[in-house]
């Protein structure tokens, strides 16, 4: 009973680590851009859901509608003033750029924030729990956290394969020569591609500040968090990113069940196992 | 001629350093079909790069439908109605074949052909169009190229050799379908190394010969000795 209990807790983790992993992975898989700001975007979140919730006394929950348009707004500008002149047959600009953007988030938010951790309260619904019966009790906000988290990779699919902008993305990720010829503004695609995982960050960020205290030199241990569970789930596929994120949580639950001090140390060699192991990754999609 | 579509007038084009174009005028007319042939690297297609936008052109050097587009970005020149049918198929290979030609068409600019009508004119298409465009053969995917093309409904359609790497039967059935093209009434610049097959097709010819127009003429007035003499200038 008490490993169901270790696992399911990993599992409700996972959900948030494959939120932080679907943006990173849908900016890879559109534009060979690897951000490596990806992770200090989400505490730029948080900080964005901190200050929304203060000034407008409402829930953490509720800032979303506000702290999700402005994310996706910054991705769109960022793209198109910034990284769209990174973009070319060298990978190594927009890495060296975004590493500088960063440093700069890191930087801006502890002038701003000071170093002090803080927290998202979002009342009663933090301690609620669900009786899921013999004894397993789950945290209502986790549950929530993990039904939103398969919502968002579910929307990232239907977005790809079911509508004209996701097959404006594939069509762009597979030559973007030729997606010019059938009227797509390579730069326009780009700064869709980063709203929408800006969006998708905004949501991760506001629960990742719900959860646990955070400050502002939080966001590289996410930003490992989130390629690990690509890498797991394997490039290119959606849903491995989620069983990437669920891998990954239940290593990290299991690894602190034995000693606290593994919880880390667990993911990553559930990372570096998959990795020895299985390269490709659990779920590559198959590219020809 | 009937009044110009397309008017190229002196350009010039660059692969790089290495210059590809040196003052290359052309006129194709409304509704008429021209073909550019020339031996490899005789600038073909880079003729056709340039006019598409790939290639950066002088501003006044190409005139469309009465205004001046070169050097515009390859995706506002598609706006204007010319589409591309680039050498070597291109599908998108994530995408099915009926999403390519709808990612074709997704400019939606009002015109004869819809996907019901592109399913009339290669009815193989209808059947694989569930498909990954990879799982069809070569001239399939040609025909499909060719279809995305038209789902833009294009004022000015350009084709780098769609001849190549096809088995000659598959060649004729798609040069076939050319006239059908042309009644809906867009014009086409077709790229070619097969001579017989450019002349039967179109209406003038332009020969390319180093970059430059070595010989142009009506297709039916050309004799094999004025091309061969312009394709390798002896």
């Amino acid at each position: 009973m008490e490993w169901i209990n270790v696992i399911l807790q990993g599992v409700l983790v996972g959900g948030l680590y494959a939120m932080f992993a679907a943006g990173l992975s849908l900016i890879f898989g559109v534009m060979r851009l690897v951000n490596i700001a990806h992770g200090d975007l989400i505490v730029l979140a948080a900080y964005i859901a901190l200050v929304t919730t203060q000034t407008l006394g409402i829930g953490p929950l509720t800032s979303l509608l506000i702290v999700v348009p402005v994310m996706a707004l910054t991705g769109y500008a960022l793209q198109w003033f910034v990284l769209n002149r990174t973009l070319g047959d060298d990978l190594l600009p927009p890495l060296l750029v975004t590493f500088g953007l960063s440093v700069i988030i890191q930087n801006g938010l502890l002038t701003i924030f000071t170093a002090d951790s803080v927290k998202l309260q979002a009342g009663a619904i933090e301690v609620a729990t669900v009786n899921l019966g013999s004894g397993v009790y789950v945290g209502l906000l986790p549950l929530l956290q993990f039904a939103v988290a398969v919502a968002v990779i579910g929307g990232l699919q239907f977005i790809f394969y079911r509508t004209a902008l996701g097959r404006a993305f594939r069509a762009t990720a597979d030559d973007p020569a030729v997606a010019q010829l059938m009227g797509l503004d390579n730069r326009r695609v780009f700064a869709l591609a980063m709203a929408l995982s800006l969006a998708v960050v905004a949501i991760a960020g506001v629960f990742l500040a719900v959860r646990a205290n955070f400050d502002p030199s939080q966001g590289p241990a996410r930003l490992i968090f989130g390629f690990e569970a690509v890498i797991i789930g394997g490039l290119g596929s959606l849903w491995g990113t989620l069983a990437g994120g669920l891998i990954l949580g239940v290593a990290q639950a299991i690894g602190a069940h034995l000693n606290p001090g593994w919880q880390i140390l667990a993911g990553h060699i559930a990372f570096l196992v998959v990795l020895a192991v299985r390269p490709q990754g659990l779920f590559p999609k198959v590219r020809t | 001629m009937p009044e110009p579509l397309l008017t190229v007038r002196g350009l010039d084009a660059f692969y790089g350093d290495i210059q590809a174009l040196f003052g290359v005028s052309i006129e194709v007319g409304r509704g008429e079909a021209v073909a550019v042939i020339g031996a490899n690297g005789a600038g073909k297609s880079a003729l056709l790069k340039s006019i598409a936008g790939l290639l950066r052109a002088q501003p006044d050097a190409i005139t469309f439908d009465g205004a001046p587009i070169g050097g515009l970005p390859a995706y506002a020149v598609a706006a204007r109605g010319i589409a591309f049918v680039p050498e070597g198929r291109g599908l998108f290979p994530s995408l099915s074949v009926e999403e390519n030609l709808l990612i074709g068409g997704q400019l939606k600019r009002p015109g004869p052909w819809t996907l019901a009508r592109i399913y009339e004119l290669f009815p193989v298409l209808a059947e694989r169009r569930k498909l990954p465009s990879t799982a069809l053969s070569g001239g399939q995917q040609q025909m499909a190229v060719l279809s995305r093309a038209l789902m833009a409904n294009p004022k000015l359609l350009l084709c780098d050799e769609i001849s190549l790497g096809l088995a000659p039967i598959v060649v004729r059935d798609i040069y076939a379908r050319l006239p059908a093209i042309l009644r809906e009434g867009a014009s086409i610049v077709l790229v070619e190394q097969d001579v017989v097959q450019a002349q039967k097709a179109a209406a003038r010819v332009y020969c390319l010969q180093e970059g430059r127009v070595a010989l142009t003429g009506a297709a039916k007035d050309l004799t094999r000795e004025q091309i061969a003499a312009a394709y390798f200038g002896v």
